[in-house]
């Protein structure tokens, strides 16, 4: 059983729930940006949560599946066609063999997952199949006329046949602690009173946002420290860097604060030109 | 031995130590309970915990008593990378240091290194010890592409790149010795804590 790639999208990778443990030797966690949707995509066809799948950024993705598998599509909201007949987010879907799926272009959100039956079996590094795209870890993105062959690593057949979830929120408040280096600005709260706007140069490493600078109390030069996800590194610039999926396991700018883990997957799904707040 | 403990988000705390890599190896000696990851960097230590098991303040409490172990007994065999030193910034960190670019050669290759902790990427690792007279800054523009086996120093580090990336480091020469392979367990050559010594090679 393979998975033909016919187009790729914007920007797809295979991801799994990553590498965690080996930020000693310079390698990030990686894996899916926002997991939860990424392990509903793998519960609705049966998988171990960790199974290998597609993460498409922004959607476009066309595939041709070799022989009769289950597929499921999450994540943001994107338009879903198998043979000319409309398909819901959310929900397994048959493909014979044969069939093509296509995304169109996601209307809200910026990720979506696409699981298929038995995971994406391309060989692991480290322990996992996620594509690190700092780390250059795993498989390279995908590429039309790629075969990406599909594994037999299913559990039961699937017991939910639709997943009911909520909207994304428009402007979402993502809560945050204090980070390390809180101290090195002249006003740390002043984080929490912006509105903050995402720049499109923003990827799975790190959400860019444009909003009135941070003014920094101290100047000397930061030793490189080790990072979490959900960091809220401030460069020179004054604009924080959120640190995602593929974020470097050390860093030489202060960490203001630290989003929580918890709201991660929110973040993973916004896109260039939506706003946020933060929230204590 | 002063520790100080910063906040890292819900699941981690931040330990700044005059001592990472003792701190560290003291840590690993005894584990607290909860404790999932320890990550050294400069001057800090990450110590990421579950927060099912253990909170920041009753780990805090723990990690405020640990002090420091020789991590020099622990560490692995010294590790010798063969280097030819034809590296393009040669020249330039000479008339910098106001060395002979004979003298940083020889300086370069008869320091004894330690690797102090790995980041920027997979494999490269932060080779402290260097002497002082060949501190430099990284140079103001970055290069595009810097080649695997790259030797290269900047500030108070030596190391050697991983792999093609991008970077800003002073090239000194290159080395055949892979230090990052996927394929190899480990796959990083040089861990932290790894002593690390530079040879010349005509």
């Amino acid at each position: 059983m393979k998975l033909e790639i016919l187009r790729p999208g914007f920007a797809t990778t295979v991801q799994d729930l990553g590498r965690p443990g080996h930020a000693a030797l310079g390698v990030g966690r990686s894996g899916a940006d926002d997991r939860g949707s990424f392990r509903l995509a793998n519960r609705l066809v049966g998988n171990p949560a960790g199974a290998a799948a597609l993460e498409v950024t922004l959607g476009g993705l066309v595939l041709r599946a070799s022989a009769l598998t289950t597929v499921a599509v999450t994540g943001a909201d994107c338009p879903l066609v198998v043979g000319g007949r409309a398909f819901g987010l959310n929900s397994p879907i048959t493909l014979h063999a044969g069939s093509e799926l296509s995304l169109g272009l996601a209307s809200a959100g910026l990720r979506c997952y696409v699981a298929v039956r038995g995971g994406i079996d391309v060989p692991p590094v480290l322990g996992s199949r996620a594509t690190d795209t700092l780390g250059k870890l795993g498989p390279p993105p995908l590429a039309a006329g790629m075969l990406l062959p599909v594994g037999e690593d299913a559990l039961g057949f699937p017991a939910v046949d639709l997943a009911p979830r909520a909207a994304l929120p428009a402007s979402p408040v993502l809560r945050v602690t204090p980070g390390p280096r809180r101290d090195w600005f002249t006003d740390p709260a002043r984080l929490l009173s912006t509105v903050y706007t995402v720049s499109p140069d923003s990827d799975r490493v790190g959400i860019r946002l444009t909003g009135p600078p941070l003014e920094r109390a101290r100047h000397d030069e930061l030793p490189s420290e080790p990072c979490v996800p959900g960091s809220l590194q401030v460069p020179p610039s004054g604009r924080p860097i959120l640190f995602h999926a593929d974020h470097p396991t050390t860093g030489g700018y202060p960490v203001i604060a630290v989003v929580d883990e918890d709201d991660l997957d929110v973040a993973a799904q916004l896109r260039p030109g939506q706003t946020l707040r933060f929230q204590a | 031995m002063t520790v100080r403990l910063l906040p890292c988000g819900r699941r981690a705390v931040l330990v700044e130590s005059d001592d990472v890599l003792g701190y560290q190896a003291a840590l690993a000696q005894a584990p607290p309970d909860g404790v999932v990851e320890l990550v050294p960097a400069a001057r800090t230590l990450l110590v990421r915990f579950d927060p099912a098991v253990t909170s920041s303040d009753r780990l805090g409490a723990l990690l405020r008593q640990v002090s420091p172990v020789d991590s020099q007994v622990a560490s692995a065999a010294e590790v010798v990378i063969p280097v030819v030193y034809d590296g393009e910034d040669l020249a330039e960190v000479a008339s910098e240091t106001g060395l002979s670019v004979e003298e940083v050669v020889a300086r370069h290759s008869a320091g004894s290194y330690v690797s102090a902790f790995c980041g920027f990427a997979p494999g490269f690792a932060y080779l402290g010890g260097s002497d002082p007279a060949l501190h430099v800054s990284r140079r103001s523009s970055p290069r595009t592409r810097i080649p695997a086996g790259s030797v290269a120093i900047a500030g108070e580090y030596s190391a050697v790149y991983p792999s093609a990336s991008p970077g800003g480091w002073r090239l000194l020469g290159r080395t055949e010795t892979p230090v990052w392979d996927v394929e190899r367990d480990p796959p990083n050559l040089l861990p932290p804590g790894t002593r690390v010594r530079f040879r010349e090679l005509p």
